[in-house]
Parts: C-alpha cells; sequence; structure tokens
C-alpha cells in the first residue's frame, strides 16, 4: 500500500437488508479522488442504496464507508452530510424559499452566510441568469430547477458530488446539456462524482469509470472505452446493447 | 336604543372575561397540541395515542367536561393543598384547553405527515438536524394548516365558552343563563350575539393570518396576530383592579333559577348598602353550589335543607323540619366549616302540581289521589327532578306508575303543563306560577317529601366575619312563601318582566329593609 495515494472514498465488505433482504450485497471498492462514477443497473439491482450509504440516508447493516480514510458512521450524520453534495431526481427545492436561499442553506446550517456574488457564481456556473435569485422555485420550468438543485449541492464546497438519477425527469434536450454541464463542472472543480442512473448512454458519455449493478453485487469495473470493447460480462454488455442497437436502428433509418 | 343593543352594550365585562378565557385556553392547547405534534410526527404510536385521546375527548358534551373539572379539582387538592381553586377559571380553563386540543393537533400531525417526501430526502441530504429541519422546513410549510386548526379550535372555544357560567367563571353564557331561567329572550339573544360576534372576529383574524401563512406575505399575519393581541391586551387591561388596594369582594352565588338570582341580588344590595364590595356567581349547577361555598369559592348561597339533607348528608330518612334543621347546622359546623347563618322564613318544597282540570277530572287533591290514574298520565320534570332521591321516596310511598315521564327546564316545565304535554308537573312551592296560573300543589299527606326551608350559608371564609353576619340578619325570618312567590313571578311573567335586580330590592321593600 505505501506510496499509492489513499482511496478517498471507500467501501468495506457493504450490505444492506430490508427485512431481511439484502438489497447491497458484500460490495468492497475503492474510489480515487477525481473519478466520475456512474452507477448503473437495472430497478432494485441496489445502486441507489449503495449510493445512500456514503450519506447516511441509508445505514448499512454492515460493513463500513470510508471518506477520506473517516468512517462515515462516526459521529452524527448531519456533519458528515454537509460535507457531500447531493442531487437526486426529486430535486427537493424548497417551495417556500427563492432560488438564493435555497442555494445558501449549507453554510446557513452552519451559521455562515452566502455573499450574494457568490450566489451570482453559482448561478453562473450551473448557466442560470443570476437575476433569478429572487424567484421562487414554482416559477422555473423543470430543467432550471435542477440546475438550481446543482447549485445548491456545489454551494457547501464539497468535494464529492453524489447524484441520484439527477436527470431522470428532465426531457432530452435539457438532460443533455444538463449532463455535460455537469461533466464540465466536475473537471473544473476538481470533484469527486458518484452517478447513479439507469441509462447507459448517459453513464458512458459523462463517466470515467462504470459500476455496473445486479442483485445487489457490483458485475462489472471498467472504462466506458472497455465496455465498448467488449468487457465487463454478460450484464454490462446487455445494458451497453441498447444504445448501440438504437443507435444502429438511427444510422438504418438515415441511410 | 333597542333593548337588544342596550343589553349587548351592558355585557363589557363578561366579554373580556370570555376573551381571556377562550385565550388563555387556545394558548394552552397550542402549547400542548404542537410539542405533541411534533412527538407524533416521530413516533406513530405517540401519533395514535394522542389522536384517540383528542377525539375521546371531544366525544364528551363541553357541559359534562367542565363540570368533571370539579371533582378532578377537590380530588388534586390532596396533592395541591387547600388554596387549590375548584371553580371559576381553573376548570373552565382546562376543560376548554382540552377540548381546544383535537382541531390543533390534528391538523398539526395531519400536515406533518403530509409534507412532500422529496422536501424531506433534501433536507436530510443537505444536513438539516431535526431541530433545523423542524424550524427551516416542517414549520413553515405546515404553519397554514396549523394556523386552520387554531382559527377552528378558537371558534369552538368561543361558543364553549359560553358554558363556563355553570361553573362559576363569568362568560357570555352568564345573560344567556340568566335570561333562559327568567324567560328574558333578550338577554338570551344578547349573549348569542355578543359570542357569535366574538366567533365571527376571531374567525376572520386567524384567517387573516392562515391566508399569509399560505400566500407567504407577513403583512397579513402580523396585521391578524397584532389586532388579535390587541383585543386580547384590551381584555386584560379592563379587568384590571386600577383601585389599587381595594378591599376584598363578597361573592354571592345563585342556583339557575329566578328564585336564586332574586334573593342574591336582594343580599348583595343589603351587603352593599353596609359598605361591602359584592360580586355575583350565577347560573351554577345546584350539585356545585354547596361545594363552592364549603371551599369558599363563593362566599353566600342560599339553599334548601331537603336539598342538603338529601344530597350533601346523603340521608334518607325525614326527621321533620327542625331536627333536620339543627342537624344540617350541626353537619355543616363540624364538616365544611360553613355557616347555616339561619332560615329566610318560607319554604321552596318540591311538590307535585296539575292544572285546575286535571284535578277536576280526576279527583286530585292528595298525591295518594294520583295513584290510580297516573298510568294514564305524563309526568314532567326538571333535569334534577328524576334523578332525585325525592322522587324515589315519593313514587314508592305512593305507588306511582306514570305512563310517560319528560324532562323540561324550569321554564318550560310550567309551559309544558298549561299546554297538556305534561299533566303533573315537579313543581317548586314558592314559584309565582303556581299562583298566577291557578295549578293545584297535590297534598302529601305520607310526608313522602322533605321539608325545604330556604337558610343562607356562610363559606368559612366569612363565617366569623360580625359585620357581614349583622348586615345579613334583618334578612332572617322575613319573607314569607306568598312574598317569595309574587317577586318570583315578576321575573318569570311574560308581560312587564322586572330583571332579578328590581325584584330583590321590591322583596327588600315588602320585608321592611
Amino acid at each position: 500500500m505505501t506510496g499509492a495515494p489513499p482511496a478517498f472514498l471507500r467501501f468495506e465488505a457493504l450490505s444492506k437488508s430490508y427485512d431481511g433482504v439484502r438489497a447491497v450485497r458484500d460490495v468492497s471498492l475503492s474510489i480515487r479522488q477525481g473519478e466520475f462514477v456512474a452507477l448503473v443497473g437495472a430497478s432494485g439491482s441496489g445502486k441507489s442504496t449503495l449510493l445512500k450509504c456514503i450519506n447516511r440516508l441509508v445505514e448499512p447493516t454492515s460493513g463500513r464507508v470510508l471518506l477520506d480514510g473517516e468512517d462515515v458512521l462516526d459521529g452524527a450524520a448531519p456533519p458528515v452530510r454537509r460535507r457531500i453534495g447531493y442531487v437526486f431526481q426529486g430535486i427537493g427545492l424548497f417551495p417556500h424559499m427563492s432560488v438564493a436561499e435555497n442555494i445558501a442553506l449549507t453554510p446557513r446550517l452552519v451559521g455562515e452566510r452566502l455573499p450574494d456574488a457568490r450566489i451570482a457564481e453559482l448561478l453562473h456556473l450551473v448557466e442560470l441568469d443570476p437575476a433569478l435569485a429572487e424567484r421562487l422555485p414554482a416559477e422555473l420550468s423543470g430543467g432550471q430547477r435542477q440546475r438550481v438543485g446543482v447549485a445548491r449541492a456545489l454551494a457547501g464546497d464539497s468535494h464529492l458530488l453524489l447524484m441520484d438519477e439527477p436527470f431522470g425527469a428532465l426531457d432530452p434536450i435539457t438532460r443533455g446539456q444538463l449532463g455535460e454541464r455537469v461533466r464540465r463542472l466536475h473537471d473544473e472543480l476538481e470533484l469527486t462524482t458518484v452517478m447513479v442512473t439507469h441509462d447507459m448512454a448517459e453513464a458512458l458519455l459523462l463517466a470515467t469509470r462504470v459500476l455496473v449493478m445486479d442483485g445487489g453485487g457490483i458485475v462489472a469495473d471498467e472504462t466506458p472505452a472497455a465496455l465498448l470493447a467488449g468487457a465487463g460480462g454478460e450484464v454490462a454488455q446487455a445494458l451497453v446493447e441498447v444504445p448501440r442497437e438504437q443507435a444502429r436502428q438511427l444510422a438504418g433509418l438515415g441511410g | 336604543m333597542s333593548p337588544l343593543l342596550d343589553a349587548v352594550l351592558d355585557l363589557g365585562p363578561q366579554l373580556a372575561e370570555h376573551v381571556l378565557l377562550c385565550a388563555s385556553a387556545v394558548a394552552l392547547g397550542i402549547a400542548v397540541a404542537l410539542p405533541l405534534a411534533v412527538w407524533a410526527s416521530r413516533s406513530p404510536t405517540v401519533a395514535r395515542f394522542a389522536l384517540g385521546f383528542a377525539s375521546l375527548v371531544q366525544t364528551i358534551p363541553a357541559l359534562a367536561l367542565l363540570a368533571l373539572f370539579f371533582p378532578i379539582l377537590l380530588a388534586a387538592r390532596s396533592v395541591f393543598g387547600e388554596d387549590l381553586p375548584t371553580l371559576g377559571f381553573l376548570p373552565a380553563w382546562l376543560a376548554l384547553a382540552l377540548y381546544a386540543l383535537l382541531p390543533i393537533l390534528r391538523n398539526a400531525v395531519t400536515a406533518l405527515a403530509n409534507l412532500d417526501d422529496e422536501l424531506i430526502e433534501a433536507a436530510d441530504g443537505l444536513g438539516m438536524t431535526a431541530w433545523q429541519k423542524l424550524r427551516l422546513v416542517q414549520a413553515p410549510l405546515a404553519a397554514p394548516f396549523v394556523m386552520a386548526g387554531i382559527r377552528t379550535a378558537s371558534v369552538w372555544t368561543i361558543g364553549a365558552a359560553t358554558l363556563a357560567t355553570t361553573i362559576g367563571q363569568r362568560s357570555l353564557g352568564d345573560p344567556i343563563f340568566a335570561g333562559l331561567q327568567t324567560q328574558n329572550w333578550v338577554l338570551v339573544l344578547a349573549g348569542c350575539v355578543a359570542s357569535a360576534g366574538l366567533a365571527l372576529v376571531a374567525d376572520g383574524l386567524f384567517g387573516l393570518v392562515e391566508r399569509g401563512f399560505a400566500s407567504r406575505r407577513p403583512a397579513l399575519v402580523i396585521t391578524g396576530a397584532l389586532v388579535a393581541l390587541a383585543g386580547i391586551a384590551g381584555a386584560a387591561a379592563s379587568t384590571m383592579d386600577w383601585r389599587g388596594d381595594a378591599p376584598e369582594s363578597v361573592v354571592i352565588g345563585a342556583k339557575s333559577f329566578s328564585e336564586q338570582y332574586i334573593l342574591a341580588r336582594a343580599i348583595g344590595s343589603v351587603l352593599q348598602d353596609a359598605g361591602f364590595v359584592v360580586e355575583y356567581r350565577e347560573g351554577l349547577g345546584s350539585a356545585v353550589v354547596h361545594n363552592a361555598v364549603a371551599s369558599s369559592a363563593i362566599d353566600i348561597s342560599v339553599d334548601y335543607t331537603g336539598t342538603l339533607w338529601t344530597n350533601t348528608l346523603e340521608r334518607k330518612d325525614n326527621p321533620g323540619r327542625n331536627a333536620m334543621y339543627d342537624e344540617i347546622v350541626r353537619w355543616e359546623q363540624e364538616n365544611t366549616g360553613a355557616r347555616v347563618l339561619g332560615r329566610l322564613g318560607f319554604e321552596n318544597a318540591y311538590g307535585l302540581a296539575v292544572t285546575q282540570e286535571t284535578a277536576a277530572r280526576y279527583g286530585l287533591a292528595t298525591i295518594a289521589d294520583l295513584a290510580g290514574v297516573a298510568p294514564q298520565l305524563t309526568i314532567g320534570g326538571d333535569p334534577e327532578w328524576f334523578e332525585r332521591p325525592e322522587w324515589n321516596a315519593v313514587r314508592n310511598a305512593y305507588g306511582l306508575r306514570f305512563a310517560d315521564q319528560r324532562t323540561y327546564s324550569p321554564t318550560f316545565m310550567y309551559n309544558a303543563l298549561i299546554s297538556g304535554e305534561a299533566d303533573v308537573i315537579s313543581a317548586y312551592t314558592s314559584d309565582g306560577r303556581i299562583a298566577a296560573q291557578d295549578l293545584v300543589v297535590l297534598e302529601d299527606p305520607r310526608e313522602a317529601l322533605p321539608s325545604y326551608d330556604a337558610i343562607v350559608l356562610l363559606s368559612p371564609r366569612v363565617a366569623d366575619d360580625t359585620d357581614l353576619i349583622e348586615a345579613l340578619q334583618p334578612l332572617l325570618g322575613s319573607i314569607d312563601v306568598e312574598t317569595m312567590r309574587e317577586a318570583n313571578f315578576t321575573v318569570d311573567r311574560q308581560d312587564n318582566k322586572w330583571s332579578p335586580e328590581r325584584a330583590g330590592k321590591w322583596l327588600l321593600e315588602q320585608v321592611g329593609i
């Protein structure tokens, strides 16, 4: 182990059972700083449960999660969660707070006031007009709302961004644009990102590393290029086949 | 000005106390309901238990709930000492707060349970502590629903608080109960108008606050809350005693029938002339009055020997008029410390009364004559009568079996007899309507009904107040039953109705005071 940088995020023999049914089975793996990891799998494969074990929205049945060498289960949950950006399909903007108030929430929880200039900067990062700051969430479109969701997750200066089906409820155009924007932010801000998605195309386009889950375990751990080259086994290749088949059909129509 | 407007404008003190009672009851309800709702939102067991309890309380009639707090507080004296008030503000406050609990609790629990799951996930994901989640997310989003519950609770409480009169708390129920007993419909209406008006005002103000929360307009919330607070503060200021070291007042109690109102006013007027400051607690439940005077919650009451004999001493025998009186004097002195000052001179006994026509048709002169025809007749009684031992005694002594029995408030009982709804009623022998409507009170040859000498009782607090005793002395033995009947009738009659105050003054003139 000497010489190699310690893993930024590490799962050790992690399992989670609900009423005796195992949603996550004995997962062990390491994620290095700067990786963009996509967790891909069918519904019920355990990918969301695994993600939520990181910020303790789910408490594991056994095993542990180390973040920067520290067990996230040590101490109270809120301080751990404040260090981690979290974006999810439901977005969860608070309807009684303006866009600016929503974005400034995480610093506010620890008694800090986020300067207006920083709010404008965060809005700029997610390609929103800073004039939207005083609007209420109800006045925004779905895509604008999720952009605010991303800005809110970045406001705490966290280096780890967790995303649970972040673009699942958006229209395809918005989805593509926002995905690309998030990937660029990941690079610019030197984030480590873990994204849950059931869309293999999205995973292949955005991630640097794709983990395929099936029945609670990880069945493939490959780069997008390796997956496209046929690596990863049966389950992974079945998922890769979906966008590939669509591309073939589209090419046939065009030809 | 119209008599109704006059009557409403006279209700200032009652309105002020009504406002304070309701405000403090709703405040206590909020103080209990909101923490309970938060706890319930974290534990389904607590939610089930709390909502079940609040719903159960709601099924108890408000009047019964108020009445129940009297024995509860009496029992609580063994813990909190003899100074714990058992009548008046405290029991009314507690009972109404319990009543206010349900709508606030139910709305708060429902609002917290139905908050969007996504918002809760976002709050947790951002790293809010439970307290931050409550303060920043749950409370603001539940506020309009909680406010709607507070609004409902306020309207209910303002209505139910009129019943506080029966346990000795001044409220807008005073004119309603007084008016009902003396058939003064203007008074009843005045009480209703004032109470309904207050409920509408509260509903409007809290509606404003609710809308302010829902549409996130703080100005509406603040306006509604400030006007409500100003009203409460005004009510509080008006009940304050600005005279500084005013002498402690003597509280005169009255049960809820005309004779009691008149005698209370007559006694009050005598005491005022002697320099005492006087307060009235009128419309008290009959069972409450004795306990109230024994515990010095009120200072003076007029009661009846037969009533105390059966209800308080729980005696079933009938030793005769004087022996009964002497025994009651001794018993009070030994057991409660209350002083029986003396007899007023007249009796207000229970008797069975029929109309002249009924008496003639069936040839009725005594209760014994009634036994044979009772199966064809309907008997009417006041709400107490059929529960009283006297009813059992007279029924057993004469073997009475009626076709039907009905309960009326004393006022309506006489109307029922005249209109033929009832053939026989449990009349009071000092009632002015017996003479006025030419009723026949059937004789009681077997002496099944005990005597009912009207007596004056003094609470332990004033039992040895020589000035007070001296002032009341001229009243003792001075009122005969004909004079009392006449005084009662001035209040009970339909036309040219007098106030109990005026009838009391007239009574004093008749007996030369």
